[in-house]
C-alpha cells in the first residue's frame, strides 16, 4: 500500500458523491472546451492576421468599390511595403447552396502581401501565366475533389458574364496550403484581369485593398495618410489594421469574448463553490480518521499533501473527462459547421489552458480542507468524536 | 534513570485555561513505567486518565515538568519530531477501534508500516504475523463493516503491534465490547505483555479489566491515590 492507494480509497469511499462532484466538474470543462474552441474559431481570422497588414475599404461600407486609380496612389504612400487589391466574387459551385469563398486578385502582389499562402513554385508560375487559372485552397480542393488541370465552372450570385450567363470557367493551376494549420484554405483566387475582361458591370473598380507596411509601428501613420489622401473625394476610404477590421466584423454578432467569459466564469464559480463545499464536508467527516493517522505518526504535512492531492485528483478526473467530451463534441460538429467555422478545433493550447484551470480548481477547493487537516489538533478531534 | 525504566514523568502538571478560569488537571505528578510492565490506570470521569495517556503518547504536552522516554526527554520535542517518535515507539489502541472504513483488515494493519522503510515483502510478512497473532489471518481481506466489534479491536491490536513499538497505549480498549469479548481482548493484551514482553499502559474504568494488568494506578483529582499490584 502506498500513499496514492490511500488517496484513491479516500476519494472513492462514497461513489455517488464522487460521481456527482466529478460530474459537476465534467460539465464545467465540457462547457469550457467547447466554448473556448468556438471562440478560438471565431477569432482565428483576427489572430492569424499579420501585425503590419492594413485593409483599405470604401468609407460608406465594405461592399462599396473603390476606383482602381487608388491602387497606384496607395502604393506610393511612404511606409507602404506592398499593396494588392481584391474583389469579392460571390461564387458558388454548381448550386447556390455550395458557396465558395472566391476573390479576383492581382496574383503577384497578392502573394507578396499574404505570405501565409504557401504555393509550390511551379504551380505559382503556372497560375501567373494562365489568365484563366485559379489557385485553390487545399481544403476546398478536398471538398470538391479538384485536381490541378481540372476545368471548374464557378457561378457568381453578383456578377454576370459577358456571354449572358453567371458562370465562369477556370482552370486549376495550383493548390495552396496555409503556413499554419489554422489558416483557412477553403477559398480560391483568380486573376483580376480575367474577371474584368469577362464581367458586364463596368471595369476599373476594385473591392478593397490590402497592404503591408514597412513596420507595424508605421500602421497608424500610413492609415491616416491614405485616408487623408482621399478625403473629400467621391470615394473616401477607411483604413484600419486587418486585425481590427476582422475583430469589428466578428463583434457585429455580439461581444463574443464577453459572452464566453461570462458563461465560463459563471460555470466555474458555481462549480468551485459546489466542489469546495463537498471537499470541506468530506474532510470534516473524516476528522476522527485524520486524528488517528496523526496519532499513528503521519505528519501534518503528509496529511496536508494527501488531502490536497485528493482534491486535485477529483478535479483532474472530472476535468479531463469533460475536456475529452468537449473534444468529441467539437470533432463531431466540426464537419457540419465547416462552412461557417472552418477552424473549429480543440487544440493543444485550449487543452493546456483547461489543464491549468483543473489544477487551480483542485488547488483552490482543496486548500482550505487541507489546511484544516494540517492544523487539526488530535486531542480536540478525539474529544469531538466522543 | 535505571535501564529498566522506559517512561518517567517528573513533576508533571497540566492546566487548561477556560475563559478567565485556570483549570488544573495534574499538579506535580510523578510516575515511572518499567520495560515489560502492564499498567492499568483507573479513576472516575474527569480524573485526567485520558489526558495522562495522551501525554504518554506524545499527542498532548504537559504545562510543566518533564516527560522522559527511554532516556530521551520528549516534552521539549517539536511537533514533527514528536510525530516521528510516536511512529517509532508507540502503538495505540482506542475504545472505538478507529479503523479506516475504506480499508480492509490487512491494509489497516499495514498503515503504520507506511511510515517505515521496510520493503513490500517485509511489510506483508509483518502484517501476516500481526494478524496471525490476533487470530485473524482468515479475515485479512474483510472490511471493518464486515467484522464484529471484538474482531475490529483485534485488528486494531494488530495495527498497534505491527511495527514492534516499545510501548502500547490502550484507551478503554474494552469499553465498547461485551464481557466475553472484552475478556478475549484483555487476554490478548496479557499475552502480548507476558509472552512478547510488550510494555502496556491501559486506561480503563472497568475493575475487571484492570485485573489483567500487573499493577493498577488510581488517579483522582490529578493525583495517584493508591498503588496496587495485581499480579
Amino acid at each position: 500500500m502506498n500513499e496514492f492507494y490511500l488517496i484513491y480509497k479516500n476519494m472513492t469511499r462514497k461513489p455517488l458523491r464522487l460521481f456527482l462532484t466529478c460530474f459537476a466538474i465534467f460539465i464545467a470543462f465540457l462547457i469550457f472546451g467547447a466554448v473556448t474552441s468556438l471562440k478560438t474559431a471565431l477569432n482565428s481570422s483576427v489572430e492569424l492576421s499579420a501585425d503590419n497588414r492594413l485593409v483599405v475599404f470604401n468609407r460608406i461600407n465594405f461592399t462599396k468599390s473603390l476606383p482602381i486609380a487608388y491602387y497606384q496612389k496607395v502604393a506610393a504612400v511612404e511606409g507602404v511595403k506592398d499593396v494588392t487589391h481584391l474583389n469579392w466574387f460571390g461564387g458558388y459551385y454548381q448550386e447556390p447552396a455550395r458557396q465558395v469563398v472566391s476573390m479576383a486578385v492581382e496574383p503577384e502582389s497578392y502573394l507578396r502581401v499574404y505570405k501565409e499562402v504557401v504555393v509550390p513554385e511551379d504551380q505559382k508560375r503556372a497560375w501567373f501565366n494562365n489568365r484563366q487559372g485559379v489557385l485553390v485552397g487545399e481544403k476546398l480542393a478536398q471538398i470538391y475533389g479538384w485536381k490541378i488541370g481540372d476545368r471548374i465552372p464557378i457561378s457568381s450570385n453578383i456578377f454576370t458574364h459577358k456571354d449572358g450567363g453567371y458562370t465562369w470557367e477556370f482552370v486549376v493551376s495550383g493548390i495552396f496550403k496555409g503556413d499554419t494549420e489554422q489558416y483557412d484554405t477553403r477559398q480560391m483566387l483568380f486573376h483580376y484581369k480575367y474577371f474584368m475582361e469577362t464581367q458586364t458591370f463596368g471595369g476599373d473598380w476594385i473591392g478593397w485593398m490590402a497592404l503591408t507596411t514597412e513596420d507595424s509601428s508605421l500602421n497608424e501613420k500610413v492609415a491616416k495618410t491614405i485616408d487623408d489622401t482621399f478625403a473629400n473625394s467621391q470615394n473616401e476610404t477607411d483604413t484600419s489594421t486587418e486585425k481590427a477590421f476582422n475583430k469589428a466584423f466578428i463583434e457585429q454578432i455580439g461581444n463574443i469574448g464577453l459572452i464566453i467569459f461570462s458563461v465560463v466564469f459563471t460555470a466555474f464559480f458555481t462549480i468551485l463553490v459546489v466542489v469546495g463545499n463537498t471537499m470541506a464536508l468530506a474532510i470534516r467527516e473524516r476528522t476522527g480518521e485524520i486524528a488517528v493517522l496523526k496519532t499513528l505518526g503521519f505528519s501534518s504535512s503528509r496529511i496536508f499533501r494527501m488531502v490536497l492531492s485528493e482534491s486535485m485528483l477529483v478535479a483532474l478526473v472530472g476535468g479531463l473527462s469533460g475536456l475529452a467530451a468537449a473534444w468529441l463534441l467539437v470533432e463531431g460538429v466540426k464537419t457540419f459547421l465547416a462552412r461557417f467555422l472552418p477552424n473549429l478545433i480543440l487544440d493543444g493550447n485550449i487543452a493546456l489552458q483547461a489543464l491549468v484551470f483543473m489544477l487551480l480548481l483542485g488547488l483552490i477547493t482543496g486548500l482550505l480542507p487541507a489546511f484544516n487537516a494540517l492544523r487539526l489538533n488530535i486531542v480536540t478531534a478525539f474529544n469531538r468524536q466522543q | 534513570m535505571s535501564e529498566d525504566v522506559l517512561f518517567q514523568l517528573k513533576n508533571v502538571s497540566k492546566n487548561f485555561v477556560k475563559g478567565k478560569e485556570k483549570i488544573s488537571i495534574f499538579d506535580d505528578l510523578n510516575m515511572t513505567i518499567d520495560r515489560g510492565d502492564f499498567v492499568a490506570i483507573m479513576g472516575p470521569s474527569g480524573s485526567g486518565k485520558t489526558t495522562l495517556l495522551n501525554m504518554l503518547g506524545g499527542v498532548d504536552q504537559p504545562s510543566g515538568g518533564e516527560v522522559w522516554f527511554d532516556g530521551t526527554r520528549i516534552d521539549s520535542l517539536s511537533e514533527g519530531a514528536l510525530t516521528r517518535w510516536r511512529a517509532e515507539n508507540i502503538g495505540f489502541i482506542f475504545q472505538f477501534y478507529n479503523l479506516m472504513p475504506m480499508l480492509n483488515a490487512q491494509r489497516n494493519v499495514e498503515l503504520p508500516l507506511m511510515l517505515t522503510k521496510l520493503s513490500k515483502a517485509q511489510r506483508r510478512k509483518n502484517v501476516e504475523t500481526a494478524l496471525a497473532l490476533v487470530g485473524l489471518s482468515d479475515r485479512a481481506k474483510h472490511m471493518s463493516s464486515e467484522m464484529s466489534g471484538g474482531q475490529q479491536q483485534r485488528v486494531a491490536i494488530a495495527r498497534a503491534i505491527v511495527s514492534d513499538p516499545k510501548l502500547i497505549l490502550c484507551d478503554e480498549p474494552t469499553g465498547d465490547l461485551d464481557r466475553a469479548t472484552a475478556d478475549e481482548i484483555l487476554e490478548m493484551l496479557q499475552l502480548l505483555n507476558r509472552d512478547h514482553g510488550k510494555t502496556i499502559v491501559m486506561v480503563t474504568h472497568d475493575p475487571a479489566a484492570a485485573k489483567y494488568a500487573k499493577r493498577t494506578l488510581h488517579l483522582d483529582k490529578g493525583q495517584f491515590v493508591q498503588r496496587e499490584i495485581v499480579a
